[in-house]
């Protein structure tokens, strides 16, 4: 958490896939044209999100065992940074239909059920403020988070697949990935979503250290 | 707009066409850059006063 190496490379991956999304071609399709350039942004700021959820379950687990407060702290950071992410996920998302679908809004399944998956987790931030009791609040919250997870990943992976959905790779729609994600976009596409992985990963970090700080001053 | 969109069908898209004709998309990866550049330098510098702090509290403590 405290080294440094693998903030340079986040920083280094984000600024390379930043400048290629912009420069290098890209299969000309109908419809998307340039703006499948997006996917090197978009799709990324959904990926942080899961994992910085995926932490946040992984220190929800961890409090249940250790009781340790410091566990809990994390879980709770990370699911601070990660609904940045999602809600950057979400609005990126949204312009991009606006041009893509016609509408900014067109409650497609996936836009609909995205947005009740950040709901879910704001539930759990606002739910976590209405407890006083410090170990009660962290022991409630875990338990929400854990159940929150699977919920938040059937909505966003497994329900949108199953109805109508424009989004690629959901209501038999191939994802990018089956027909143009050539090795020329891969290579691009892929350093991106790691690079903005350890970006969020960072930020989730100099969140909670803050925290620690603000508890040990009090 | 319309007729632009329409007017760009067949050949390259409306970007390609104008754009990256004029060589001028390096202008906005250039504004983007910066953008993000700066973003960054200034989680550097927040990590940085942060490690500062936490040198303190834990010589304080």
């Amino acid at each position: 958490m405290y080294k440094s190496w693998w903030k340079i490379l986040g920083a280094v991956l984000v600024i390379y896939s930043t400048i290629a999304g912009f420069l290098i071609k890209t299969p000309d399709l109908p419809i998307i044209r340039e703006s499948i350039r997006n996917l090197y942004f978009h799709v990324p700021m959904w990926f942080s999100m899961i994992v910085l959820f995926s932490t946040s379950v992984f220190y929800s687990i961890k409090y249940l065992s250790s009781s340790n407060p410091h566990d809990d702290i994390k879980a709770v950071e990370s699911v601070n940074a990660g609904v940045v992410f999602g809600i950057l996920g979400l609005t990126t998302g949204m312009i991009w239909a606006r041009f893509a679908w016609g509408q900014a809004w067109s409650f497609d399944v996936k836009q609909n059920f995205a947005a009740i998956a950040i709901l879910l987790y704001f539930a759990y931030l606002v739910l976590r403020n209405a407890i006083d009791e410090e170990q009660k609040r962290a022991k409630i919250s875990a338990i929400y988070n854990i159940f929150a997870f699977p919920i938040m990943v059937v909505l966003l992976f497994v329900l949108p697949r199953l109805s109508d959905s424009l989004h690629p790779g959901d209501g038999g729609n191939p994802g990018f990935n089956a027909y143009d994600l050539d090795s020329r976009m891969r290579m691009v596409f892929y350093p991106a979503c790691l690079g903005w992985i350890l970006i969020g990963y960072w930020i989730y970090t100099i969140l909670y250290r803050l925290r620690v700080l603000e508890k040990a001053q009090r | 707009m319309i007729t632009m969109q329409l007017f760009a069908q067949g050949q390259g898209s409306a970007i390609t066409d104008s754009l990256y004709a004029s060589g001028k998309i390096y202008v906005v990866v250039a504004v983007v850059l910066l953008i993000l550049l700066g973003l960054l330098l200034f989680l550097f510098t927040i990590e940085k006063r942060l490690k500062k702090i936490e040198k303190k509290t834990s010589a304080k403590i």
